[in-house]
């Protein structure tokens, strides 16, 4: 087997690095990039611990060979805090104690990220649905689900014209 | 294993032709699940999403055109897609969740070829048919033709899925797709039905398809159960005789998810579900 030579851009970085052709997203981020923030639980696409955004798409990157991405653009956990500041979610998520192991958090992180850029002021149900595919083994998924419309809430009030 | 990324449907079938062990992928979301699980080892994968035409949807000839690449989540931006095929869309966006729709496919739902594929009856229902093309060129057949089994298509060596064509749609037309699951998101259909119809200015309606899912060993049509809708306003006697028809034409398998008995019944429940909201959708179009 040859190795393959990506280039892409991963939390705005350019990244550069050789895998083989059935390496993972997942895998090539966590092995060769070391940003070991998206975790496998299932690597079959059903858990979504290992969410990303793939071109501004939310996708499972255990289900994205590594070789897809090359001269396109990644973002990981990694790059949600800003310049040391946490994402308003992830404050939100110590706040209202949404995680316990944490194991599922980043994926759960990363779309929720991706549901309030589409929609800022999502209902109960559609956060819900939306966050179908990321599991949970600890909390149960209620203080989540607040923490995810709190966190929808804040930035509708920081939107609004002063 | 290689990996490669033709640009041009030529490219790809030249890959596709060059060695037995060669794969298509479309969105990944089966391929490499089964790949994972030693069930696949691929020599070659030949991802077909950087080819022009098999990606997006357009409108073509008055019908429509869908690359067979295109993610389902995509196919929610085409509002006229939508208002068309409203059917179709649902189905292939009832697919796992939001990161798997961004990735999964309706080409790759088909040529899967899981019994419980939720955008095969819609498509059937729909009449859709697919481009395939190949290293004689490209033919079009009816997509219920390129289904052989559990797993199993009539696609032939070098062979693949290109595009999907909607046909013309009459105004009194429209079609829905429901499924029967243990859960309400992700998990596999017990049962699907995928119906389209149309009626004329009082009602009546004068054309119906009726496609079930989760009951055979490959999605089915059951031309019985759309003949019997032909002819009524949907009214109790009709719905019956379709949903009759949808039972004689099951073959089910017993599973975790459904017995045999209970698949059979919810295939009329779950027909007569659908059909009523593609009569409504239908009315609203005229
Ligand atoms: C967590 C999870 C949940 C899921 N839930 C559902 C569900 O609710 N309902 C459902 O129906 N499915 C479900 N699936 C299965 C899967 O997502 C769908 O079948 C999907 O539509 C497959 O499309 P794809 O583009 O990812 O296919 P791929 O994985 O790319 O391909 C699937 C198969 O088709 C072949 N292929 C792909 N494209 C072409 C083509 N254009 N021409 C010829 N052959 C081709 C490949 O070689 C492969 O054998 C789920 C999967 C996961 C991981
Ligand atoms: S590790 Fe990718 S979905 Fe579970
Ligand atoms: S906090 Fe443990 S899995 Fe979610």
């Amino acid at each position: 087997m040859s190795k393959q030579h990506i280039r892409a851009t991963v939390n705005g970085d350019a990244v550069d690095f050789l895998c083989e052709p059935t390496t993972s997203l997942l895998n090539a981020l966590r092995d060769e990039l070391r940003l070991t923030g998206s975790k496998e639980g299932c690597g079959s696409g059903d858990c979504g611990a290992c969410s990303v955004m793939l071109d501004d798409k939310l996708v499972c990157s255990c289900l994205v060979l590594a070789p897809e991405i090359d001269g396109r653009r990644v973002e990981t956990i990694e790059g949600l805090a800003q310049d040391g500041q946490l994402h308003p979610l992830q404050r939100k998520f110590l706040e209202h104690g949404a995680l316990q192991c944490g194991f599922c958090t980043p994926g759960v992180l990363v779309a929720a990220k991706a549901l309030l850029e589409r929609n800022v002021d999502p209902t109960e149900e559609e956060t819900r649905y939306w966050l179908a595919g990321n599991l949970c083994r600890c909390t149960g998924y209620d203080k989540i689900i607040r923490a995810v419309l709190d966190t929808a809430a804040e930035l509708r009030q920081e939107r609004l014209p002063a | 294993m290689s990996y490669h990324s033709p640009t041009s449907v030529d490219q790809a079938v030249e890959l596709l032709a060059s060695r037995d062990d060669a794969r298509p992928m479309s969105g990944g979301t089966d391929l490499l699940v089964q790949m994972r699980s030693g069930r696949l080892k691929p020599g070659a994968i030949v991802d077909i999403k950087g080819i022009d035409r098999a990606v997006g949807s357009r409108a073509q000839d008055g019908g429509f055109v869908i690359g067979a690449a295109t993610p389902c989540t995509e196919l929610l931006d085409d509002a006229a897609l939508c208002a068309a095929w409203p059917g179709v869309v649902e189905a292939a966006n009832l697919i796992g969740s939001v990161q798997v729709r961004n990735r999964a496919t309706i080409g790759g739902n088909l040529c899967n070829a899981s019994p419980a594929a939720d955008s095969v009856p819609a498509l059937i229902a729909a009449g859709a048919r697919a481009v395939v093309a190949g290293p004689q060129g490209e033919r079009i057949v009816a997509v219920e033709d390129l289904l052989a089994g559990p797993g199993w298509t009539t696609l032939g060596k070098g062979e693949f899925v290109l595009e999907f064509i909607l046909p013309v749609r009459e105004p009194g037309s429209a079609d829905a797709y429901l499924r029967s699951i243990p859960r309400t998101e992700m998990d596999i259909a017990v049962v699907g039905a995928g119906i389209n119809l149309s009626c004329d200015a009082s009602g009546t309606i004068t054309a119906a398809r009726v496609a079930l899912g989760a009951v055979a060993p490959t999605a089915l049509l059951v031309p019985d159960a759309g003949a019997a809708l032909i002819g009524s306003k949907l009214d109790e006697a009709a719905l019956t005789a379709m949903g009759e028809a949808a039972k004689a034409a099951c073959r089910p398998i017993d599973d975790k998810r459904g017995t045999i008995d209970y698949r059979i019944a919810m295939s009329a429940v779950y027909a007569r579900r659908a059909a009523v909201i593609a009569y409504n959708r239908s009315r609203e179009t005229l």
